[in-house]
């Protein structure tokens, strides 16, 4: 016997929540007791008292199980709202990512080529180095992390996604 | 204002909230709380002898009297304890409140003695928990858990209360209740499913009637609206395992418990509907069998509070997210608001009739040894002819279907079993919280002899209380349902499966000061019983029956509601591997 697996479809949720104690560890726990996938997760408070945070959510699963991932976050005591932003789009989505790249001569110099083109910022440099900041969708920021790697890619860090309904509306 | 500490905030919780009993098991990070409870004159502790005993009678008080069960246990120890019982009551959604010590904060997170981390080890197994950092808090987190707890899709919440915060003192006043901004639940409908649930009602010709949990947990008036919406259609009904007593078991319309020991009738006219109403029920693997050839041409509704219920298992044409009583309201109103007359059924329940004439419940007996079936149809029988208002509590097993199968319950919160999560150890303590809840109530837990053990030490709480719960034991000195699936798939090789050292049972009984009674035949069966319900105190009888009988009929795992065994002979012993994979 072989156990099947299912085609999967990447989305975006963003959820806003009480800002309190556990509150993380109760959606992260649902994800791994239901055994969901997380691509990425970013949380921070959004409101003046600090009192909500979003905490947006990269997924993937089959449609049926993206509808239950969203019941269920839904139904937990602290969670005010759930968006799927890829179902109610159109959405702004970034990321950013702190990419570390060593290297000198011509190396070095098509590093700064190409962190000019993906509009990438130096953030720090050595003679030999330069950490570049970059901002955009998960896929661009793939693209420069992929051509780094190719000139002398040291580390990465990424944020994970951050992501808004597009026009005047709050979600 | 006054201050109080936090110990006596939450006992003055309680009272405000109509607490009447907590059960519990005191140790030294509840002190403060024990020491606020003592010769308390309103609440009533109950002294369990486990604290996975009081986490199950709470559940079997609250879903025998529709209040929330409250439960207090020490820190560490005592909260894993009573993990078993807070997600047995969050399977089969009973409110529960479960108050449980922990470590002064300064000491939490540094291994201190009798440390657990209660909150997160709870965290999933619970509706929602609370860990109170400061007196002043704790009242208002108090009522809203038990806000939380009776509202919307019912459920256990725990409130870890740090020794220090219970002894530390804060200005008190009842509070209003605040509760979470983001914590509505959708009791009502929208309109447009009722409507369109109504036109399929009125438009079926081979409807049924699916009930389950829900109902009984919606209150006492959704079992007299599903009644009410049986006799307005004409439609079938039958129920899960935890819907029993919904609907009377003496209705002509009603069609006995559906799926894996359901009855063949059920099961067929599951299979055969051209529209299911399912009526707080979540599709469960044991109700559905075969998913794709689950009720394969009828059209579906689903009414449940928990949307997270809805397409989670089986996809369905109407999704009416409400509570039940308050959806079949709506639908009894819009019905006889637009006029509609009974379908003509006739064609439906003779197709009905002839799955009847199956008889699937039905039973070989040899005059020799007591079938199991018979021992619970007696009990029946006998403990309706007392008239008394009757309680059945099982543990988990061939017993407890038996018992679904053949005891028949007319009315809801009368039938009290482990469906979710299947607890052995269940029952007897769930028994208990009944009889506390119900004193004048005939109590019964009909158990097996493997699972009564599992919480057996409850028999001492029984006696310190005088709670005259029975304790019906059938005996046949194995783990019934695992040696049947050891028979079904593994050719009968019994591992582990076989009740060695069993205790005397009536002697063990008597060791607690109950009355102990052994049935040993045939013969004896009446009478044994008789005896048990004659007796005042409580009562321990040792049902010696067929050691190898088996449940049936069954749908065994991965198959359809039309590939049901009906005896014995139909058991081939083997089974695919995708088949022994399920569960």
């Amino acid at each position: 016997m072989h156990i099947q697996e299912e085609l999967s479809q990447r989305h975006v949720l963003s959820l806003t929540v009480s800002n309190e104690a556990g509150i993380l560890a109760r959606i992260a726990g649902l994800f791994t007791a239901r055994g969901y996938n997380i691509d990425s997760l970013t949380v921070a408070d959004i409101t003046q008292d600090h009192g909500v945070s979003r905490i947006t959510i990269v997924t993937n699963g089959p449609p049926k199980v993206i509808d239950q991932i969203i019941a269920q976050l839904d139904r937990l005591v602290p969670v005010h709202k759930v968006t799927d932003l890829t179902e109610n789009g159109p959405f702004v989505e970034r990321e950013l990512a702190l990419v570390k790249v060593a290297g000198t001569g011509e190396d070095r110099i098509e590093a700064l080529r190409l962190a000019d083109v993906f509009r990438a910022k130096v953030v720090d440099t050595t003679i030999e180095s330069f950490i570049f900041e970059i901002t955009g969708t998960t896929d661009k920021i793939d693209n420069f992390v992929g051509l780094m790697r190719q000139i002398g890619l040291v580390e990465v860090g990424r944020t994970g996604v951050v992501g808004l309904i597009r026009g005047k509306d709050a979600n | 204002m006054a201050e109080k500490s936090g110990a006596d905030i939450l006992v003055q919780c309680l009272v405000d909230l109509g607490v009447e009993v907590v059960f519990g098991y005191p140790g030294g990070a509840v002190l403060p709380i024990y020491d606020a409870l003592y010769n308390h004159p309103t609440i009533k502790h109950v002294l369990v002898r486990h604290e996975q005993g009081a986490t199950h009678m709470a559940e079997g008080y609250a879903r025998s009297t529709g209040k929330p069960g409250v439960v207090l246990v020490t820190s560490g120890p005592g909260a894993t304890n009573a993990v078993t019982g807070i997600t047995d009551a969050l399977m089969d959604s009973i409110p529960m409140v479960v108050i449980t010590g922990q470590v002064p904060t300064q000491l939490i997170g540094t291994d201190a003695f009798q440390e657990a981390d209660t909150i997160g080890i709870t965290r999933h197994c619970t509706k929602h928990n609370y860990l109170v950092k400061s007196p002043a808090k704790l009242a208002e987190v108090v009522h809203e858990a038990f806000h939380i707890a009776t509202t919307g899709r019912p459920g256990p919440v725990v409130v870890d209360i740090p020794k220090n915060v219970q002894i530390a003192t804060a200005p008190y006043a009842r509070p209003e209740l605040k509760v979470h901004a983001s914590y509505h639940p959708q009791t009502k409908a929208d309109a447009a499913g009722i409507d369109a649930a109504v036109e399929m009602l009125a438009a079926a010709e081979r409807p049924i009637l699916y009930t389950g949990g829900g109902v009984i947990n919606s209150g006492p008036q959704a079992a007299a609206l599903l009644r009410e919406l049986a006799a307005l259609t004409g439609a079938p009904v039958t129920s899960t395992l935890m819907g029993l007593g919904a609907f009377p078991a003496s209705s002509d319309q009603w069609l006995g418990m559906l799926g894996m020991h359901g009855t063949y009738e059920a099961n067929w006219a599951m299979n055969q509907a051209d529209l299911v109403l399912c009526v707080g029920a979540r599709f469960d693997d044991r109700v559905t069998g075969r998913l794709d050839a689950f009720a394969p041409n009828s059209r579906k509704i689903h009414i449940d509070i928990d949307r997270s219920s809805i397409n989670k298992i089986v996809d369905v044409d109407v999704a009416i997210v409400a509570d039940v009583g308050s959806a079949l309201d709506d639908i009894i109103a819009l019905w006889k608001q637009r006029n509609h007359q009974k379908v003509d059924l006739t064609e439906w329940w003779s197709r009905i009739a002839g799955w009847r004439a199956r008889k699937s419940l039905d039973y070989a007996e040899n005059g020799v040894e007591i079938m199991p079936q018979r021992a619970i149809a007696d009990l029946y029988s006998a403990t309706k002819a007392t008239g008394k208002d009757v309680i059945i509590t099982t543990e988990v097993g061939q017993h407890q279907m038996w018992a679904a199968q053949h005891f028949g319950f007319d009315a809801p919160n009368k039938w009290l079993t482990s469906g979710g999560l299947g607890t052995m150890g269940y029952g007897f303590p769930a028994a208990i919280g009944a009889q506390m809840g119900n004193p004048d109530s005939l109590c019964i837990c009909i158990a097996g002899d493997a699972s009564v053990q599992m919480n057996i030490q409850e028999l001492g709480t029984a006696s310190q209380y005088r709670l005259p719960v029975k304790l019906f034991i059938l005996n046949n000195e194995y783990m019934g349902m695992v040696r049947q699936w050891q028979e079904l798939t593994y050719e009968s090789r019994y591992s582990n499966s076989y009740s060695d050292s069993l205790p005397d049972f009536v002697k063990l009984g008597e060791a607690y000061g109950w009355t102990g009674i052994r049935i040993e035949g045939p013969a004896d069966l009446e009478a044994g019983i008789r005896q048990m319900l004659e007796t005042d105190g409580p009562v321990i009888v040792d049902c010696r029956v067929a050691k190898m009988s088996n449940c049936f009929p069954m749908i065994p795992s991965g198959a359809a509601h039309t590939d049901m065994l009906l005896d014995p002979s139909q058991v081939e012993g083997v089974m695919s591997d995708e088949a022994k994979a399920l569960v």
